[in-house]
């Protein structure tokens, strides 16, 4: 039983078939399997692990790609499963994006045959979790001028340094980590659960994404082999083309958000009676910030699903994924907002989604570059200038 | 096993749903149709019983164009074949020109162990067409079956009933409808979803049926829509403050419920 979804602009016709059914089937099992529990789950701050094996077989990991039999889902199906994903919660989104997109897609691209072999088919089944390590305590926005670095040895390599703000990070069975060797060249290693001088711990106190883990990693002379090395990848373009992976799915994954708010607040404002007897929506102003909601979320419908479909065909840049990345986080972090103004009191508790919605596009916003990042590389884009460096100094 | 699953798409059980200008039809526009819920346990039960025994899933759906991806849904989760008799529209809502138009579709598309339908189709709810269209094939019938087992030509198959629960065992074929409980129907996966879109859909017409849809809606009509009209709104309701004086209130609500209501 699928539940009413703003669509303006008939964006539901430009969609086949299969990508309307890989949404619905989505949309039903969040109504069914995360919603009775979600804010239970957040307030605990419990990742739902006994989710994945559902998810797993929803095949929702590894969507996108035929090899070892998936299912090959089109770009514009695996962004709608994303939205449906963060309309329950950032957080399973953020699950399903990084053990696509971070983790499946670097060891496709540039993992050796027996690296795909062991490890495509049970991430995909969700035996295996994987994380992302790139953000240090130091280096977030700027990862190129990462401290972590891997020493050859006789043997293999060996890897010191730290990682941060790493989501599935404590419950990852293999780690994707970036660092860089001896020539100051980045270079990818899987990391397995276990090795010797590696260590995973948790980042207390989070006001978002609760139902998410987030670790931080540590390596201090942890000895890999020389198989751990991804052979194929050289250079921070390859992290850095990660991202443009599972920034493209926080487009869409944003907007689900962001519909789950309007929807929200839509419902409050037509239930809500204050002053005369009329609901609250009957007030000019709030049907001002409804309209707002609207209106951002349908132009950000039209912007992903063109970014989708240019996916398709090979031709998206990363500039455009920026722009999208940028757009929907915005649109989200705005909506929720409003939403949560539109709920009065009501919006700070945990019996309306608003709060939780509210906290974890905080994250949303700032991870996978946070908005001025993107701000930036569309003012390079403009302008033909890079400002990333204050210009007060040179090269770092 | 060769397993065959009637199925209707029918409105989202979500939809608002309007009257159509014509006074006895519901409007369709906007309108998300969806798999019938009680055939999703018919469905689901068929693909089990594959799973366990081997066979053949075979869905047969009897609707206009847009039934084609209420087939492709069921493919979705599993099944071998589709077929869809084209049509509907001048026999809406009569579920004996349907079971006939069904019945004849069965026996056209092949010989099936065991029919499942759902108890009844969500929308118009009469629960006849999985009973005619037994009749009509002239093998027996379960209906409202809770809980199934197959076993050598015959079944064992459990039918709540007023009050208790009923055991009836039936010889194969046979024709049972699926009710709630039955099962719990699966989401179809990604693979599946890609998958059934290249599965080709046997389309047929009514004629093809040696059947003539005009005399099912007209001479030999089974029933007819008058008209539909929609369940009155609620009122607001009555709220007796209850504050400043509770046992006044009690007293108050007692005699509306007996007076106004006539509930005690
Ligand atoms: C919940 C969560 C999960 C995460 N998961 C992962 C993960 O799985 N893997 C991973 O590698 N990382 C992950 N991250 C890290 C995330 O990518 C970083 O937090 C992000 O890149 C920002 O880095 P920072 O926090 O160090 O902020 P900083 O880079 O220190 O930025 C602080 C502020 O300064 C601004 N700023 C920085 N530089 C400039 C500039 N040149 N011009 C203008 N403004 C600037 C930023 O926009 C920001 O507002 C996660 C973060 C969170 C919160």
């Amino acid at each position: 039983m699928a539940r009413a979804s703003l669509d303006l602009y008939r964006v539901e016709d430009l969609l086949t078939d299969e990508e309307r059914l890989a949404r619905d089937t989505v949309r039903d099992w969040v109504e069914a399997r995360v919603m009775p529990h979600i804010e239970a789950w957040a307030w605990e701050g419990r990742f739902p692990r006994e989710l994945v094996a559902e998810m797993a077989a929803l095949q929702l990991l590894g969507a996108t790609w035929t090899e070892y039999g998936l299912p090959g889902l089109s770009q514009v199906g695996y962004g709608l499963v994303l939205q449906e994903l963060e309309r329950g919660d950032s957080a399973l989104r953020s699950f399903v994006s990084v053990q696509n997109s971070l983790v499946m897609y670097p060891i496709l691209t540039w993992g050796s045959q027996e690296q795909r072999d062991r490890w495509i088919p049970s991430l995909a089944r969700g035996e295996a979790i994987g994380c992302f390590g790139l953000t240090e305590p130091d280096f977030g926005s700027n990862p190129g001028a990462m401290r972590t670095r891997a020493r050859r040895v006789a043997d293999g390599w060996v890897l010191n340094g730290e990682k941060a703000w790493i989501t599935n990070g404590l419950i990852a069975d293999v780690a994707v980590v970036w660092a860089k060797d001896d020539s100051g060249s980045v270079a990818g290693f899987l990391v397995e659960r276990g090795t010797p001088g590696f260590a995973a711990i948790d980042h207390k106190g989070k006001y978002s994404l609760r139902a998410s883990v987030t670790s931080q990693l540590s390596f201090s002379d942890c000895l890999l082999p020389l198989s751990a090395r991804l052979p194929l990848a050289n250079g921070l373009k390859c992290p850095l083309s990660c991202l443009t992976q599972a920034r493209y799915g926080i487009a869409w994954g944003a907007l689900g958000s962001a519909l789950a708010m309007y929807h929200a607040a839509l419902d409050y404002a037509r239930t809500r009676i204050q002053f005369g007897g009329a609901p609250i929506a009957a007030h000019q102003i709030i049907q001002e910030r409804l309209v707002w909601m609207a209106n951002e979320i349908t132009k950000g419908q039209l912007l992903v699903w063109r970014l989708g479909r240019l996916k398709e065909e090979g031709r998206a840049t990363y500039v455009q994924v920026s722009q999208a990345k940028r757009n929907s986080c915005w649109v989200a972090r705005e909506c929720a907002r409003l939403a949560r103004e539109i709920h009065g009191a009501n919006g700070i508790v945990n019996e309306y989604p608003v709060m939780r919605h509210l906290m974890n596009i905080e994250s949303v916003y700032t991870y996978e570059g946070t908005h001025d990042m993107h701000t930036l590389i569309l003012g390079e884009h403009l302008t033909g200038i890079p400002a990333f460096l204050p210009p007060c100094q040179g090269e770092p | 096993m060769n397993l065959c699953v009637l199925t209707a798409h029918v409105p989202d059980t979500a939809s608002v749903i309007k009257v159509g200008a014509a006074g006895n039809r519901i409007d369709e526009t906007g309108l998300k149709w969806i798999i019938s819920p009680y055939d999703e346990y018919a469905m689901e039960e068929a693909l089990k019983l594959k799973e366990a025994r081997g066979g053949t899933v075979t869905y047969i759906t009897y609707g206009p164009a847009r039934a084609e991806a209420g087939l492709r849904e069921c493919l979705a989760r599993g099944g071998d074949a589709a077929v869809h008799v084209k049509g509907g529209e001048a026999t809406f809502g009569d579920a004996l020109a349907v079971a006939r138009v069904l019945a004849a579709a069965v026996r056209k598309t092949g010989t099936f162990d065991l029919i499942l339908v759902g108890v009844k189709g969500v929308g118009s709810d009469n629960g006849l067409v999985g009973a005619m269209v037994a009749e009509l094939l002239d093998i027996p019938h379960v209906a409202g079956v809770t809980k199934l087992e197959v076993g050598e030509g015959s079944l064992t198959a459990h039918r709540e009933i007023e009050g208790g629960a009923e055991v009836v065992t039936a010889p194969l074929p046979c024709c049972i409808t699926a009710q709630k409980g039955l099962n719990e129907p699966r989401y179809p996966s990604l693979k599946g979803i890609m998958a059934a879109k290249k599965i080709p859909i046997q389309a047929l017409s009514v004629a093809d049926l040696g059947l003539d849809e005009g005399t099912l809606a007209g001479a030999e009509a089974g029933c007819r829509w008058r008209a539909l009209s929609l369940p009155p709104a609620k009122s607001g309701g009555t709220i007796i403050p209850g504050e400043e004086d509770p046992a006044g209130a009690a007293r108050q609500l007692a005699t509306l419920l007996r007076e106004q209501a006539k509930a005690i």
